[in-house]
């Protein structure tokens, strides 16, 4: 199988010599989680010389929704919650949605909003609207049919965030110095490579947008230090992403939210890095039905996500790492997705 | 576990009005918008996350992907 070619020890050696010959010491963060499960499952931090380090940015559109999310959906009475499944672990202030739902809160997990839509033909239905870009656009697809179909059982709880503006945050934070960026691969099938420009043209920073093969990824990585010098947006994906992304999505999904700040799990608000719904849409915004809002509750303090996730700690730093935290009890988020980097540090890099 | 924010290939098998269309995810048949990729015929394989088709794909290309999803996610 074609496949193979990513995987060819030989070849994969070949490129790790090439990155040997480099000699500068650098910061390279991946992006998205699947990126840092990958990387873990094929052991790439080891094949790597020191002097690259690689580190697990916010990924995860689990990993950074806010604990106030969970508290808020956990209050509701009568009402059915739709979400992906991913979310029912996620800690929040007093529990999960999963543990609030053995106690008689009405969650169902659903795989597309849209069959969060089918239910609430039947039944008072929230839907809770999480993800990154790729997620995004059929959120606001299903809110126009809503519309169109005039259902008003039906809302969403808009908690979408956008990539971009978290890359830019994270650069603009004092304490990591990035150096460069393995982009995530599923996010650019919709904004498109070019979204990234920004990041050379403002911030002399280089960024590679990968797909999920060790070759891939060390591609990626031989790429960032070719172009130290001349940083640039490289897509190494083009097997789906293309240059502009897909204008339709974009569309729609500019149609139906308007960019606002936004709340990250373990980073705090980032300006222009969420979506609200826009006015026209007003009826189907749970915010606005409920009365519900999203804000910044402390964490337990001794869970060090937010360290995590900007890339100023690895996982096992964490004094909770593998000894009170773990899969079967994540006291963090980071923990909570199997592809968060204190799980993928627990599976593959204890 | 579900894997939120992945996209995986699938077969569009049938077009279907108002711009829907079932693909064939390996052997399990499933109605996704098409929304996005209005311009996708019966045959194109396509690029699926959350019941939506984001991008069409060459067949070569999804299944290389598949084979990496299998692979990862055994
Ligand atoms: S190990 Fe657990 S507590 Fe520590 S940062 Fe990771 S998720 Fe948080
Ligand atoms: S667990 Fe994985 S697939 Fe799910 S939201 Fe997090 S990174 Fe995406």
């Amino acid at each position: 199988m074609d496949l193979q070619k990513y995987r060819q020890p030989d070849l994969i050696n070949h490129v790790i010599d090439d990155i040997k010959k480099h000699t500068a010491s650098v910061k390279f963060m991946e992006v998205c989680g699947t990126h840092t499960m990958a990387i873990g499952k094929w052991g790439i931090r080891k094949l790597l010389p020191k002097k690259i380090k690689l580190i697990s940015g916010p990924g995860c559109p689990v990993c950074v929704t806010p604990s106030s999310v969970i508290d808020e959906l956990s209050k509701l009475k009568k009402v059915t919650i739709a979400t992906f499944g991913d979310l029912l672990r996620v800690p929040g202030s007093s529990g999960t949605l999963e543990k609030a739902r053995a106690l008689g809160l009405r969650v169902e997990v659903v795989y597309s909003p849209m069959e969060a839509l089918e239910l609430a033909k039947q039944v008072e239905t929230i839907f809770v609207g999480i993800g990154f870009e790729t997620t995004i656009p059929g959120i606001a697809h299903t809110i126009k049919i809503a519309k169109q179909q005039n259902v008003s059982n039906f809302s969403v709880l808009p908690a979408c965030k956008l990539v971009p503006p978290a890359l830019e945050a994270l650069i603009a934070g004092e304490e990591t110095k990035i150096d460069g960026f393995l982009l995530p691969g599923h996010v650019s099938v919709i904004i498109g490579s070019a979204a990234y420009n920004f990041i050379p043209q403002k911030y002399g920073i280089g960024g590679v947008v990968t797909g999920f093969e060790p070759l891939d990824i060390i591609v990626g990585i031989k790429k960032l230090l070719e172009n130290l010098d001349q940083p640039q947006i490289i897509n190494e994906y083009e097997r789906v992403v293309t240059k502009d992304g897909n204008k339709n999505a974009q569309a729609v999904m500019f149609e139906v939210f308007a960019v606002q700040d936004a709340l990250w799990r373990g980073l705090g608000w980032i300006p222009n890095s969420g979506l609200s719904i826009r006015e026209e849409y007003a009826q189907f915004d749970a915010l606005k039905k409920y009365g519900l809002r999203i804000t910044d509750i402390p964490e337990n303090p001794q869970c060090r996500c937010g360290d995590v996730l900007q890339g100023k700690i690895i996982p096992p730093s964490c004094t909770l790492f593998d000894k009170v935290c773990n899969p079967q009890n994540p006291v963090g988020p980071c923990m909570v997705s199997s592809e968060g980097s204190c799980a993928a540090y627990y599976k593959y890099e204890r | 576990m579900s894997k939120m924010c992945l996209a995986i290939p699938g077969r569009l098998i049938k077009n279907l009005d108002g711009n829907k269309g079932i693909v064939d995810l390996g052997g399990v048949s499933k109605e996704i918008s098409l929304a996005f990729i209005p311009n996708a015929i019966e045959g194109d394989w396509i690029i699926i996350h959350t019941g939506f088709g984001l991008e069409i794909m060459s067949e070569k290309d999804a299944f290389e992907m598949i084979n990496i999803l299998q692979e990862a996610y055994k």
